[in-house]
């Protein structure tokens, strides 16, 4: 169905589209120019900087000043924490959903859907006084349970939408040839289910990566994440471009990876499906 | 297919989810409607007594409410309508034929993956900063006077800020839907002698009215709660130029240790949100039955 278009309509399509790519990308990449830049270069004009040395300093500044892989470690901890735990709570209740869907499966999955329509901040003070209370603030442990609750619906929802793609006719059969519960999640069903996993997994790293409305109220110095981290370069007024980039080239380098990755899964993650 | 006995095995892989689900909405959330009726302020151990609606009259009466309120409309409205219309165009852009499309795909959906408070600060600093920031330099190239962004337009720059965050969202979730269009439709169109922009308006924007539904949908439900792009460059301000509801419940709650009104503000949040939710809901669940 490839409809026959001339060459000179499709360098005009990828001129356009390139310089408006290009101009989106550009802060992006503008930062990781910066982040190879002294401090003094770094605040020039963009010509000047492109032509000024490169230089390495900035990431061990970071890394000197700030201790920045406490930083790192406190992101990666939470997000991976809160996904796999996520995981852990959600695989059950979406296999049953899946496969042994009651008359009020629907409604249990839209009331799921809607604890994500909560707004954080009209929960913002219980939380945080509970978590005072239980000595818990700018812990990471605190940060885990949040997150995995806020993202429990999306995790749930996404597992099973995928779950439902597996035909239950190889389940019964799997059933009919005695397999136990047990063995047919584990050996039947897990394996078809692992690209649909990976891809929820991908996805609820990424959005716990960047939360950044808990990460920024109930953290301080010890379990703040990079968005808190990176928060707190808003307050010290003068040279620290290149710091400043450094050290966001690192905190969205990864994510930014994995994003790619997972293009087309992010749209069924965050649109429930609603669009195909 | 189901038996008993997998209906109880479900029932029971279900209840933890459920459980946590329930507790992590009613815990908290009776906890800040109960909060919302006390004068409670984290600075005032006095006893918390109860004042009726005092917080909700005093919240509502404040002129900050006002202003958070039209912000919170400007900040949500300009993005949405930034990220719809632009999201189309863009969509429509990159399904056309063209050489390296995966490459600028990739380029476009990027800043959807930068998180909000490093946006915010790169915008703030590295673009919009009158001295040191590109635009002021191009500006000074130019011989004109560089604008300062957070005191001349300070809501417009985070409008801008979140748009180029959310564009790529949009952009995405659309074109995904234009892949789905049937082109032998549109080529018989075509060949029918439609023009090309009745072939949009009668059926490329007809099939994605859907997607442009969702899209607006699920972007005000997370526009409503916009935070650390404000927190990491106007603090809300000047004055309250840049406070939008969330803000303002951060400001009176964390800030003004105010637990009372942080928590009226907090249900009123909710009661916005729910507005939108119902329509969103409403869409996904029919999407579930077909």
């Amino acid at each position: 169905m490839a409809r026959s278009v001339s060459n000179s309509r499709k360098a005009l399509n990828t001129a356009v589209a390139a310089t408006l790519g290009f101009l989106i990308f550009f802060p992006i990449l503008w930062i990781v120019v910066l982040s190879f830049k002294s401090e003094g270069d770094a605040i020039r004009a963009p010509l000047e900087v492109l032509t000024s040395g490169w230089t390495f300093e900035s990431y061990t500044a970071v890394q000197e000043r700030s201790d920045y892989f406490k930083h790192f470690s406190n992101s990666v901890i939470i997000s991976v924490g809160s996904t796999l735990l996520g995981l852990l709570i959600a695989i059950p209740a979406a296999w049953a959903m899946a496969f042994v869907p009651g008359k009020r499966t629907k409604d249990v999955l839209m009331w799921m859907l809607s604890t994500k329509m909560l707004p954080s901040v009209g929960v913002l003070v219980p939380i945080y006084l509970i978590f005072r209370d239980l000595g818990i603030l700018d812990s990471r442990i605190g940060l885990v349970v949040v997150l995995t609750l806020i993202n429990l619906p999306i995790i749930i929802w996404m597992l099973y939408t995928y779950f439902r793609e597996i035909p239950g006719e190889i389940l019964e059969a799997a059933r009919m040839d005695g397999a136990s519960l047990r063995s047919e999640v584990l050996y039947v069903l897990t394996p078809m289910a692992v690209p649909g996993m990976a891809s929820t997994v991908l996805l609820n790293i990424i959005l716990a990566w960047n939360e950044a409305f808990w990460t920024l109220n109930l953290t301080a110095a010890k379990a703040a994440p990079l968005t808190a981290f990176i928060a707190s370069y808003s307050s010290p007024e003068g040279l620290f471009y290149a710091k400043l980039s450094a050290a966001s080239v690192m905190a969205i380098a990864p994510i930014l990876i994995m994003g790619w990755f997972s293009q087309k899964q992010l749209v069924r993650g965050l649109t429930f499906g609603a669009v195909k | 297919m189901a038996t008993k006995a997998s209906r109880s095995a479900a029932r029971l892989m279900i209840s933890p989810a459920v459980l946590l689900l329930l507790g992590w909405m009613i815990i908290p959330l009776s906890m800040t409607v109960y909060f919302s009726f006390l004068r409670y302020n984290l600075l005032m151990p006095d006893g918390n007594p109860f004042v009726g609606w005092d917080n909700y009259y005093w919240f509502f009466t404040d002129p900050s409410f006002k202003d958070a309120m039209l912000n919170t409309l400007l900040l949500v409205g300009g993005v949405l309508a930034i990220t719809t219309v632009g999201g189309v165009l863009f969509a429509l852009l990159l399904d056309q034929p063209m050489w390296g499309q995966g490459v600028i795909r990739i380029m476009v959906i990027a800043p959807f993956f930068v998180m909000p408070t490093v946006s915010g600060l790169v915008w703030k600093n590295m673009f919009m900063n009158p001295v040191n920031g590109i635009f002021g330099h191009i500006a000074s190239a130019l011989g004109m006077q560089p604008v300062d962004f957070f005191s001349q337009i300070p809501l417009l720059s985070i409008i801008f800020i979140v748009a180029w965050q959310w564009l790529p969202f949009a952009t995405l979730i659309l074109l995904t839907a234009f892949q789905s269009l049937d082109q032998e439709q549109l080529e018989a169109a075509e060949m029918d002698g439609a023009s090309w922009l009745a072939r949009f308006w009668y059926i490329m924007l007809p099939h994605l009215a859907r997607a442009i539904t969702v899209v607006i949908l699920i972007q005000t439900i997370f526009l409503l709660s916009i935070f650390a792009e404000i927190l990491v460059t106007t603090n809300g301000g000047p004055g309250t130029s840049t406070t939008n509801l969330t803000y303002l419940i951060y400001v009176s709650s964390l800030l003004q240790y105010d637990v009372g009104m942080g928590s009226a503000g907090g249900v009123i949040a909710i009661i916005l949100a729910n507005i939108v939710a119902i329509f969103l809901m409403r869409m996904i669940g029919k999407n579930l039955d077909a």
